[in-house]
């Protein structure tokens, strides 16, 4: 890859949720604005822009990590996974997602995305966590509305559900 | 919060890589992880020309050790040196500190050299470096040259990199037998920056206490057999000559309050874990 220049836009491609995509932009374009402004992917939320909130939370290369903390140029050629590619299909949702649902684990929703995308791969991980597992997992996310409680609850329940061979809702 | 403009080079070679940093010196910065140095991009509080991508050099992502030591190459994910197999035997101080580096979502994508080339006074694996006498090895075009972690490390997020110097790992002493490793942290939520830091090594002649946090850059003092009062004399002395101060999470006095009586207990434990 020749070196990038900064006031110019620049082809990056990668897989998202299964398909390829494109955009153009500049080195400085943070992932994050890239996902939701020119790939209209806005169930990915972005919150302090530093690092800290965890509401940007995506999987690249099937691992959790900040989107906002990732240049788009740095994910070229990644495999990139978002909240939206979490349902098996359109108006069917996946296990976790099912048990934020019944568990009211979600308030305003803007944490949601980031730490469903988290959890998702926790859980792949950790068949069968426990509570306090969960807890130090989730120190990497900020929720304002819910006190965490409801969240511990619907993964608990998750993990329980898929341990049991359920493959969606 | 945006960055400003910057050119964006994937490095295809180290020689590449050194040849920007020759020619750029300060305007350019390594990224790797970037956990962070993307916030500080976007804070505007680093403003470099080119930004040298080293993610993509194989010979950077290696772990490699002999009976010695560890050494782990700058693209090394913290989260890999952590899932190496049988770091709490080789390295039980590592395996220990590493869980406190910012979150698992985090140590996702964020390097173990790059913190180190970060130098946060409060940051985990600087402290380790610190502790355990680790060494840094830094090369640019002309030079390759190994320095000491505590010559590394020179204050406030500044080391002793020339600014055509690129660090291409840090090497890590092994456990040794007879030695007892432990560490223990204090902050206001686990992933938070660390008020206080403490990081031990027991042996039979003693134990080295490193503390982070604190002072500017971690620092080691290594105590002798002491015990009882004796031992909570000489925590008290390191306590005050760290020279702590006050600021948002915690006043100088209660981090010195902390480095009293985490520092003992982490002692303590590295005492009981000598094997």
């Amino acid at each position: 890859m020749p070196r990038l220049e900064g006031h110019a836009r620049h082809r990056v491609r990668f897989t998202v949720n299964g398909h390829m995509a494109e955009a153009h932009v500049e080195p400085r374009a943070l992932l994050s604005d890239v996902l939701r402004q020119q790939l209209a992917l806005t169930g990915t939320h972005v919150g302090c822009e530093h690092g800290v909130c965890g509401a940007c939370t995506i999987q690249i290369d099937g691992v959790p990590a900040r989107s906002c903390l990732t240049l788009a140029v740095q994910a070229d050629g990644a495999d990139i996974r978002t909240v939206e590619g979490l349902a098996p299909q359109s108006g069917q949702l996946s296990v976790l997602q099912d048990a934020f649902r019944r568990h009211h684990a979600l308030q305003c929703g803007f944490c949601t995305a980031g730490i469903l995308m988290s959890l998702d791969r926790f859980l792949k991980d950790n068949a069968d966590p426990s509570e306090e597992e969960l807890r130090d997992y989730l120190g990497g996310h900020l929720c304002r509305c819910t006190g965490y409680v409801p969240i511990v609850a619907a993964a608990l329940d998750a993990a329980k559900r898929l341990r049991e061979g359920a493959t969606h809702a | 919060m945006k960055p400003a403009r910057f050119d964006y080079l994937r490095a295809g070679s180290l020689a590449e890589a050194h040849e920007v940093l020759a020619a750029e010196g300060n305007d350019a910065r390594i990224v790797a992880g970037g956990q962070t140095l993307m916030p500080m991009l976007s804070m505007r509080l680093a403003r470099p020309k080119v930004l040298v991508d080293i993610m993509h050099l194989p010979e950077l992502r290696k772990i490699t050790d002999d009976a010695q030591a560890i050494r782990v190459g700058a693209a090394v994910r913290q989260a890999e040196l952590l899932a190496s197999p049988q770091l709490a035997e080789t390295q039980p101080l590592l395996a220990a500190a590493l869980p406190w580096v910012g979150h698992a979502q985090t140590r996702s994508r964020g390097t173990v050299c790059g913190s180190a080339a970060h130098a946060d006074p409060s940051a985990e694996i600087p402290l380790s470096l610190i502790a355990l006498g680790g060494t840094i090895e830094l090369a640019s075009r002309r030079k390759k040259r190994s320095i000491k972690a505590e010559d590394f490390f020179t204050g406030m997020m500044s080391t002793a990199r020339a600014p055509e110097e690129l660090i291409e790992a840090v090497i890590f002493p092994k456990a040794q037998r007879g030695y007892g490793y432990a560490f223990k942290e204090f902050g206001r939520r686990h992933g938070d920056f660390a008020i206080v830091a403490c990081a031990a090594i027991a042996s039979d002649t003693g134990t080295r206490l490193a503390i982070g946090g604190v002072a500017d850059r971690p620092m080691a003092r290594d105590f002798g057999p002491l015990d009882g009062s004796a031992l909570d004399d000489a925590l008290d002395e390191f306590a005050f000559d760290l020279d702590a101060r006050d600021d948002l999470h915690a006043t100088a006095r209660y981090r010195r309050e902390l480095v009293r009586r985490l520092g003992r207990a982490t002692m303590e434990e590295a005492r009981r874990c000598r094997v």
